[in-house]
């Protein structure tokens, strides 16, 4: 095969995968905004928390599985303390005052962590090897890397777990319904609370997967809370409620910005690559605000 | 029971009011944000299987008795701070809005707040959260609904934001009957709607209490409405209840023609005759 193409493919394999890593972290965010229109500032921190936690277990001397069970059942921990202490007292609040709270959680959470655990760069090894499949490489010429695949199918998994939980289950039901107005949901006796205890919970498991798979790529540093800007444009393209759209949009995101990178990039003399995607994104407000699948913002006059 | 004696006199007996009433509000005081009192010592009664309406003004206190009622006046920083409340013999004060509706209350909020991005079928659906009940027994659920608003049931695949006024207030009526409630606290149904829905609507309301016995009350401005709808009535102004009686009573009282139904002896009266600040005589 020609070379060009062959290069163009890869780049874009390389982009897509990476974007299935930017959706994971994008899926928390829309957990929390599907249920409570709140954009939760602090999922960065929550991923930064769950990793550094789960690494810290390991280093105590847990076996892995033990670890992960230890620290799913931490980030519950978190979600019941954040329903107590800053959903329960600001319940019908403006949704600006909840995101403010939000902000405070981040400092609670990546202050706690480091606290804990320490400041340091931590590795992270999951037993998967970050370095292209040879046979792939040799069948094709195309370099693949494992976590990347592992990554893909981790994200694609979650996204239909997820996807089930909202449309087919009684508590998917429930959450839809809180996030169209909570008094509403409260007068037909949905418990907002548990409501809110399994969406955080359930956003703070996914930002420990996401987490674990960064953390393996890039250590288990403070730098993993600015993943969440990350998460910005892939939210605003794919919409912020919708589960499949933050999927479609991290592969948009990926492959976009590595392929302006690559292409684009030397006209600009380089590194557009972290700024590439919010240009992008900022297209989409102007032309689509409630992204590609994000619920139409509906109003009657 | 203020100001009525003579009135209530030569009206018929009240509906049905030897048997223990299913709510009763003792003199009951809300407050907001601790500092603004919005009921000054409110006293009512909805006797089982009848139709109560709460009648008065903007601000006059309807949705806070509503609200002091179902106890969702806790999620707006309010609360009920003197007298009691009774539902089927129990205190609820302390009780949370689903422990009402585990217990047969359920109430139908103002501006009708149907879930906008659920389908009509997910709204009623969701209105049977606290109930178990396997998928028949929804769907026959469904069908008893749908059997009263027909209209539900072509739309029921539609989103339910982007149905008419008329069918959220159906929705919102039909999701609140999901959870089999012994009584329904209405508040405002005939807001924003075209006269002839607000017939439609107060007959389904009829219905559902003629039929599947639920007590009703409801808040309302359009005052003829409620009157013909309602076995009893009583008239709140700044807080306080300043007129009760059996509807037919509250509709012939020369005093409530004239603020609430805009009428006087003669009929339906003309105001261009009359001087603006005499308009509006209010008891206080």
């Amino acid at each position: 095969m020609n070379p060009e193409i062959l290069f163009f493919f890869e780049v874009l394999i390389g982009g897509l995968l990476a974007g299935v890593m930017y959706s994971l972290v994008a899926l928390g965010f829309v957990l929390i905004y599907k249920a409570s229109s709140v954009f939760n500032f602090a999922q960065g921190a929550m991923v930064f928390f769950a990793v550094l936690s789960f690494v810290g277990f390991m280093e105590l001397g847990l076996p892995f599985f033990l670890a992960l069970l230890v620290t799913v059942g931490l980030m519950i921990l978190v979600g019941m303390a954040t329903e107590r202490f800053v959903l329960r007292p600001l319940v019908n609040q403006h949704e600006d005052t909840l995101l403010m709270a939000t902000i405070g959680l981040a400092f609670v959470l990546e202050g706690l962590a480091q606290l804990v655990w320490g400041v340091e760069v931590r590795r992270l090894d999951l037993g998967i090897r970050d370095e292209p499949i040879m046979r792939i490489a040799d069948a094709t010429g195309i370099f693949v890397s494992v976590l990347d695949l592992v990554a893909g199918l981790v994200a694609a998994v979650m996204v239909a777990v997820l996807a089930i939980v909202f449309s087919r289950t009684k508590v998917g039901l429930g959450l839809r319904a809180v996030a169209d107005g909570h008094g509403a949901a409260m007068s037909i006796g949905i418990p907002l609370r548990q409501v809110w205890v399994f969406v955080w919970a359930a956003a703070g498991i996914v930002a420990l997967v996401a987490g674990m798979l960064w953390g393996a790529r890039a250590g288990v540093q403070f730098a993993l809370v600015g993943l969440a800007l990350k998460a910005l444009p892939v939210l605003i393209i794919g919409g912020f409620t919708s589960v499949p759209g933050v999927i479609v949009a991290g592969l948009i995101v990926g492959a976009s910005e590595k392929i302006a990178e690559v292409y684009i990039g030397p006209y600009f003399g380089g590194g557009i690559e972290g700024w590439a995607p919010y240009m992008l994104a900022v297209l989409f407000l102007m032309f689509r605000p409630e992204g590609l699948f994000g619920e139409r913002i509906i109003r009657r006059v | 029971m203020t100001m009525t004696d003579e009135m209530s006199a030569g009206a018929a007996p009240r509906p049905a009011l030897s048997a223990q009433p299913i709510l009763s509000v003792r003199n009951i005081e809300s407050i907001y944000d601790n500092v603004i009192l919005v009921l000054r010592g409110v006293s009512l009664e909805v006797p089982e299987g009848s139709i109560v309406a709460l009648l008065g003004g903007n601000g006059a206190g309807k949705s806070t008795t509503l609200k002091s009622i179902s106890t969702m006046i806790g999620a707006e920083r309010g609360r009920v701070s003197k007298g009691s409340i009774h539902f089927r013999g129990e205190r609820t004060d302390q009780l949370t809005p689903g422990d009402l509706v585990g217990m047969g209350m359920v109430q139908v909020m103002e501006g009708r707040m149907c879930f906008g991005h659920l389908t009509v079928e997910e709204n009623l659906i969701a209105g049977a959260y606290t109930r178990k009940l396997t998928k028949a027994q929804m769907r026959e659920e469904l069908d008893r609904v749908y059997a009263y608003f027909p209209r539900l049931r072509e739309r029921r695949t539609s989103q339910a934001g982007y149905t008419s006024g008329g069918e959220q207030q159906m929705t919102a009526i039909g999701r609140a009957m999901m959870a089999r409630p012994r009584m329904l606290l209405l508040d405002e149904p005939s807001m924003g709607l075209a006269p002839q829905i607000v017939a439609e609507i107060f007959e389904i309301v009829r219905d559902l209490n003629e039929k599947e016995g639920v007590s009703i009350l409801l808040a309302e401005q359009n005052t003829s409405v409620a009157l013909k709808y309602a076995n009893y009535g009583y008239i709140l102004e700044s807080g306080r209840i300043m007129m009760d009686g059996p509807a037919k009573a509250l509709a012939e009282n020369k005093d409530v023609r004239e603020f609430y139904l805009g009428m006087s002896s003669e009929g339906r009266e003309s105001f261009r005759n009359r001087k603006s600040y005499r308009r509006k005589k209010r008891w206080i």
